[in-house]
């Protein structure tokens, strides 16, 4: 009897020191490996906010859950094509901006792209943004191609060529609308074609690659390239560049690369934004002041490998990673670069629908 | 008193059954014939509650046509059941074999042996998954131990075979289980007089012990084939893009079509399909029980 009591007197005593002083916190939703951990200790100890991080890896998961509500996040994190969805669903709540002076520093000709999927940003802040390129194992494919420049779609659309890298591995991402979207591009149609022809078309040529491609997915590929197991991948430019640096550190042997096409290809913002729902508002929004600030977005950027959407911030760029034109494209490379915009529900599910014959053949 | 208690008795199990089948199903149910909506939630719900006449004209049954005119669910659906009947059939003559030697032994080595069988749950079912990718990849375990022995390399990753190989693996505790329950309870007196009376061995096995065993094949048949037919993370990790099952098709319907009420419609229509099977074995249950 006494045990009891002694042990609940503990139980209580534990919860109500637990309970006596909540410490603020900021939970943020984020895609995997996107941040430097070191940075998140930082604003901790900076601003006595403490932070729960949590990663996704595709925006449809993401957007499953922000639109089914509730999910106790402070910030996630969609992509630009996504936000248009959120706005109108009214999943994302505005920003307060006059809490947010670092907003100056954003570049303004990113913002310029960005303002087609948010007026006047009124409800996201960029954080980094990538291209959809090539990922290649150099010595496969010099190889399987001798003297053929690895510069175009054709390596992964053409199937004369793809069917000499079948043996060595192929991998293609599963997500339909990034795919399609490069193949409308490789078959001079408007990327963000809304002709259900057009479509048909890029699924026709998706279907000749097929048989040449071992799997599509959306992150196997970074560990495939990254250990020998694929020669060539289609691909995020981030993905590609972790595992070219994971390759080096394995001391594998395998030596991988990058190309954006000459076709052009797409490229993409991640944005945060702040759910309708948040339990914290203003802890997300002392989170962005923080991220918005030149010496951290930088850190950020040398970290992911991926650019960030400061422009005071670029400076601060390790050079390395500033002068990588697969990181920080050069202006003939942007020129070549699209962005992709929403879809209606209709155009959507008749996409899927077609991508999923091209992955099943069916 | 005695009958108020029994009656106690058949409540508890009614009320678990309404609070954690039944309501869910009424709530997935109410959602297949809803409109997908841009809006928190998703969908539009097409049912209000408090007039019965608006309610049967507001049925949405638009996503259950959809279902039957396009090929690819019924195709998933036969592909779904094809692979988890195959898979079924396996674990029977791995799961059998298995518990009969267990059952057999004695009860030190017994308990031992089950323990084995149950050991693998103590790690995570997803680490168990991703060590046959391990083993299966093409330059992976397999493909090592058939070159050190002089044999062509196989590419198993990514196609059926890796999936009702995985199916097969992370089931098989549950055949096993359910059949060992059975065949330990046995009365081993009745194999004795069937073998007294001149029964060469199989032939008392298949006319004595495997008869009264089949509750157990059942039972044991059931708990694998219906989560192997909606699985998703086995074909997902193991099986190639080819690889049609439903679990992956109501993946596709919930996160990249956004589509709800499709992604309900399949379950409503994959849990009709599985509702037979379980009612013939209430049914075989209640026969054994009188």
């Amino acid at each position: 009897m006494a045990h009891w009591r002694l042990a609940i007197g503990v139980a209580l005593a534990l919860f109500l020191a637990a309970c006596g002083k909540p410490a603020e916190q900021v939970r943020i939703y984020n895609w995997s490996d996107y941040i430097d951990p070191a940075l998140l200790e930082q604003f901790t100890q900076e601003t006595g906010i403490e932070v729960t991080y949590d990663t996704f890896d595709s925006n449809e998961i993401l957007e499953t859950k922000v639109l089914q509500g509730g999910t106790g996040y402070d910030l996630v994190v969609p992509s630009n094509h996504n936000l248009p969805r959120y706005i109108t669903a009214g999943a994302i709540q505005p920003l307060e901006k006059a809490k947010l002076p670092g907003l100056s520093n954003l570049s303004p000709d990113l913002m310029a792209k960005l303002a087609v999927f948010d007026p006047s940003g009124t409800y996201a802040v960029p954080y980094m943004q990538g291209t959809i390129g090539i990922g290649y194992n150099t010595a496969q494919i010099a190889k399987r191609l001798p003297g053929v420049a690895i510069d175009s779609w054709d390596v992964v659309f053409d199937p004369k060529t793809l069917a000499k890298l079948k043996d060595c591995g192929v991998y293609f991402l599963d997500a339909s609308e990034d795919m399609y979207a490069v193949a409308l591009n490789y078959l001079g149609k408007d990327p963000n074609s809304t002709a259900a022809a057009d479509y048909g078309q890029a699924t026709d040529l998706l279907l000749k690659a097929r048989p040449y491609v071992r799997k599509f997915h959306s992150s196997e590929y970074i560990e495939a390239l990254a250990n020998g197991d694929a020669c060539v991948a289609i691909g995020y430019s981030g993905d590609v560049l972790q595992a070219k640096a994971r390759a080096a550190e394995a001391k594998n042997g395998v030596e991988l690369a990058y190309v954006v096409p000459k076709e052009g290809s797409q490229i993409w913002f991640d944005v945060f934004t702040i759910p309708k729902d948040a339990p914290n508002p203003d802890a997300a929004h002392r989170f962005l002041a923080f991220m918005l600030r030149p010496d951290v977005i930088a850190k950020a950027s040398d970290y992911v490998q991926y650019a960030n959407a400061n422009a005071a911030a670029t400076p601060l760029v390790d050079e390395a990673v500033r002068n990588d034109p697969n990181v920080y494209p050069t202006p003939a490379m942007a020129a070549r670069l699209f962005v992709t915009t929403t879809k209606d529900q209709g155009l959507l599910r008749d996409v899927n629908r077609q991508w999923t014959r091209v992955l099943t053949a069916r | 008193m005695r009958r108020d208690r029994s009656r106690l008795a058949a409540i508890l199990p009614g009320l678990w059954l309404a609070a954690f089948f039944a309501f869910p199903f009424v709530l997935v149910l109410k959602l297949s014939l809803s409109d997908t909506a841009l809006s928190v939630p998703p969908y539009t719900p097409q049912i209000d509650w408090s007039r019965l006449n608006a309610f049967i004209a507001g049925l949405d049954v638009e996503t259950y046509a959809r279902l039957v005119a396009d090929r690819l669910y019924l195709d998933a659906w036969v592909s779904s059941l094809r692979i988890a009947g195959t898979a079924t059939l396996l674990l029977l003559l791995i799961g059998y074999p298995m518990a009969y030697g267990i059952a057999r032994c004695a009860p030190p080595a017994r308990h031992a042996l089950v323990m084995a069988v149950v050991l693998p749950f103590w790690t995570s079912f997803l680490i168990r998954i991703y060590a046959w990718i391990a083993i299966l990849k093409p330059a992976g375990l397999l493909n090592a131990a058939l070159a050190k022995l002089g044999l062509p390399a196989v590419n198993l990753l990514n196609t059926e075979a890796a999936v009702i190989l995985g199916l097969v693996y992370a089931y098989l505790p549950f055949m096993v289980l359910p059949l060992y329950a059975v065949l330990e309870r046995q009365d081993g007196r009745l194999v004795e007089a069937a073998r007294d009376l001149g029964s060469p061995p199989f032939r008392a096995f298949w006319t004595v012990t495997f008869p009264l065993s089949l509750p157990g094949v059942a039972a044991g048949a059931l708990l694998c084939f219906i989560p192997m037919a909606g699985e998703f993370v086995v074909p997902d990790l193991l099986g190639g893009s080819e690889t049609l099952m439903l679990g992956r098709v109501i993946w596709t319907e919930f996160f990249a079509n956004r589509d709800w009420p499709a992604a309900s419609a399949v379950a409503v229509a994959l849990l009709a399909t599985l509702l037979a099977p379980i009612l013939l074995f209430e049914r075989q249950q209640a026969k054994v029980l009188r």
